[in-house]
């Protein structure tokens, strides 16, 4: 074996397209994932905010469960073990997708929640005080507050299941990943392709994760103003 | 919907020496990446909090580029292509162990950061007037405050770290999920199986996370 | 034959526990139409608890409250509690739609301008349409002095005129009682007097109200009653002079001097 590594990218470039597919595709189920996930977590926080138990208690298990268990043991038991539980053909994104949006809900309830516990009780009290029913007074008066703080916490969690929806590539999904250990395998060129491929999640995440900064900052600027 | 499914718990049941062993390696991954994340990671904090760009600079872009780039990928680039530029091989747990540790090490280092600067400047500013040195005005007072806030964070983190070992399961680590994945595959019942390992996990984890919760409201009160 | 007026509100027997604590021990109150009744004490005296019951802000442990001849709530006697009442949500909304409340913290909904703080009630729970919400807002608005504002947000306004917007916000919902919960408590010194202003025309219209007030020369001359809440009941009550210039009771005369600023 010779002594130095002689670093070669061409064959990198030449499977350029299959990467960017990859990245195509990493894409997608990030966002379908968070485009079930964000509403399902909304419902998610509602219900366990509810003071009937039999809304609160379904809500707080499903949060609790999907917290506290590895994403990829959640992937695989949707990938695995749901087809046959109840018939039905299972493919690597529907299983991502499903697996993701849960997932994320589960953490993006917490978001909500937060957030709409941070809003002052005064808030709650003058809009009852108006004879507003308890459904106005969240629509009309809590949300709209809450919403606005919780948009850092809420985007941040939206970068990490970018992170984490690589986990997508262990259930040949083809995902950038996936596509990365492919390449790697056919142009016998692992570290060069696997250094590409951390380098663009690293130049797509840290691009998203400045511009929340960005976005924080420029919300505390003007949100503590309303927030009076 | 054809027949309805018959949960049959007896092949799980019957292997769990196989899972145990998955256990321990899971066990054994979690408190060499426990270690190494937060031991770096307080000296990579630490230089994020240095005066000194040369300092500074490798903190901040060790922090950045391992906060920013997926676990799964520095696994797996640690286990494919770090071995072509060492002259040895890199085992399933080194891959792993570097995979987690490191990216742990960049997220608790924002935790120290985050728990130093919330200690007052007057706690260090009353250290030194005493006559202490910097490091131990840090050593002596500011660290021993800010752990305790960062006690939640860092619990967070631990509990983070410990459902990241599955991910060694994509390099063959011998952890709970790839036992699990054997017994899938050797007895075609992954509804038990993984239903089984999801079990444990959560009941591994659901203290910690309650206890984390409670420290929690602990420290509010206590900080208020 | 005399037609005898009716009590707008009645409170009889009123009790409310937290707990083991009990804040209101048996209050019985007749509230008039056009009364203007200034309630005092000391701090923890129960008055702001009292307050926040008759719009069940805070729900009463024992007794029964009338709004307009119409016990609220229904009667469910246990054996433990046999004065035992229960609440239904849809009612005490229907209730505070009836009864308004000015907040010492304002309150205000900081992601609407004044002007829709104010359309808020008429909008959403009276279900108006947006035109004329919009012109009684206004008028309301203009009614204590900011027709300025409307398009302001909260954050822009200070105390002073967040509370008058307030009391706009309530006014706007036409409530048949009007419930103040120290409306200038939480204000600079020199912004009380505009809100008091607002507060006293109303008075001077007819508006029939209960206010929790430490300004015991504005409850002189505003109000024509005067309870003085110690230990959860009322230590004393009557005209203002009675109370606040000649209190029988020793404790409401130590309660007048210590917080008396200056000569009525």
């Amino acid at each position: 074996m010779t002594a130095v590594h002689v670093w070669n990218f061409a064959p990198v470039w030449a499977n350029a397209d299959l990467l960017a597919q990859g990245l195509a595709n990493t894409l997608k189920v990030t966002g379908a994932s968070l485009a079930f996930g964000v509403p399902l977590g909304l419902v998610l926080a509602l219900m366990r905010l509810s003071p009937q138990r039999l809304l609160a208690w379904p809500a707080v298990a499903v949060i609790e469960v999907f917290r506290t268990t590895p994403p990829l043991v959640q992937l695989f038991w949707f990938f695995f073990a749901l087809p046959i539980l109840i018939h039905v053909e299972m493919t690597p994104y529907v299983a991502a997708v499903l697996t993701f949006s849960i997932q994320s809900a589960a953490f993006f309830a917490e978001v909500f929640r937060g957030g709409i516990v941070s809003v002052e009780r005064g808030q709650w009290e003058a809009g009852r005080a108006l004879g507003m029913a308890p459904r106005q007074v969240m629509r009309r008066v809590v949300l709209p507050q809450a919403v606005k703080r919780m948009i850092p916490a809420f985007l941040e969690r939206a970068i990490e299941l970018m992170k984490t929806t690589t986990l997508v590539a262990i259930v040949s999904y083809a995902d950038l990943l996936f596509e990365t250990n492919e390449v790697a395998q056919k142009t016998f060129r692992p570290l060069e392709v696997f250094t590409v491929t951390a380098l663009i999640y690293f130049v797509v995440i840290f691009a998203a994760s400045t511009l929340v900064h960005g976005l924080e900052r420029h919300l505390a600027a003007s949100g503590e103003g309303m927030a009076r | 919907m054809g027949a309805h499914y018959q949960w049959n718990f007896a092949p799980v049941l019957e292997n769990l020496d196989v899972l145990w062993a998955g256990a321990i390696g899971t066990l054994h991954l979690f408190v060499i990446c426990i270690a190494l994340g937060f031991g770096f990671g307080l000296v990579v904090g630490l230089g994020r909090h240095a005066r000194t760009r040369w300092v500074y600079l490798p903190a901040t872009a060790f922090v950045e580029f391992f906060r920013n780039t997926p676990v799964l990928v520095q696994i797996l680039w640690f286990y494919y292509a770090l071995p072509i530029l060492l002259p040895f091989e890199i085992s399933p747990l080194m891959a792993a162990t570097l995979g987690i540790s490191l990216n742990s090490a960049a997220f608790s280092a924002e935790i120290y950061r985050g728990g130093i600067t919330s200690i007052d400047r007057g706690q260090a500013e009353a250290a030194r007037a005493l006559g202490m040195t910097p490091a131990q005005a840090m050593r002596r007072i500011v660290l021993p405050q800010a752990l305790r806030r960062m006690l939640p964070a860092l619990t967070n983190r631990g509990i983070e770290i410990f459902k990241m070992t599955t991910l060694a399961s994509a390099v063959a680590y011998v952890e709970l999920l790839q036992q699990g994945k054997l017994l899938a595959s050797l007895n075609f019942n992954p509804i038990e199986t993984y239903t089984v390992i999801a079990v444990v996990f959560f009941l591994c984890l659901f203290p910690l996370v309650q206890a984390t919760y409670a420290l929690e409201r602990r420290l509010n009160r206590s900080d208020a | 034959m005399t037609t005898t007026i009716e009590p707008l509100m009645r409170v009889r027997a009123l009790e409310k526990r937290f707990g083991e604590h009990a804040v209101l021990r048996g209050i019985d109150l007749d509230v008039m139409p056009g009364d203007r009744i200034a309630i005092l004490g000391a701090s923890g005296s129960g008055k702001s608890t009292l307050l926040r019951c008759l719009n069940f802000m805070e729900w009463p442990s024992a007794g029964i409250v009338e709004l307009a001849g119409q016990a609220i709530g229904r009667a469910a006697p246990g054996k433990a509690d046999p004065d035992r009442r229960t609440y239904d949500q849809a009612e005490l909304t229907r209730v505070r739609q009836r009864v308004g409340m000015v907040f010492q913290q304002f309150n205000l909904f900081p992601h609407m301008t004044a002007l829709g703080n104010v359309m808020e009630g008429l909008r959403t729970v009276r279900g108006q349409r947006e035109p004329e919400a919009r012109a009684r807002a206004r008028a309301e608005l203009a009614r204590v002095g900011l027709a300025d504002k409307a398009d302001a947000y909260p954050a822009r306004l200070s105390g002073g005129q967040k509370q008058r917007v307030a009391i706009a916000r309530a006014l706007a919902m036409d409530p048949e009682v009007l419930l103040f919960d120290e409306p200038t408590s939480a204000l600079d010194p020199e912004l009380v007097g505009e809100v008091l202003r607002v507060i006293r025309s109303l008075a001077e219209e007819g508006c029939t109200m209960l206010l929790v007030t430490h300004e015991m020369g504005f409850a002189y001359h505003v109000a024509n009653r005067v309870l003085f809440i110690a230990e959860g009941v009322i230590h004393e009550q009557g005209t203002p002079d009675e109370v606040l210039k000649h209190p029988t009771q020793p404790r409401t005369q130590a309660f007048v001097e210590r917080h008396r600023e200056f000569d009525f």
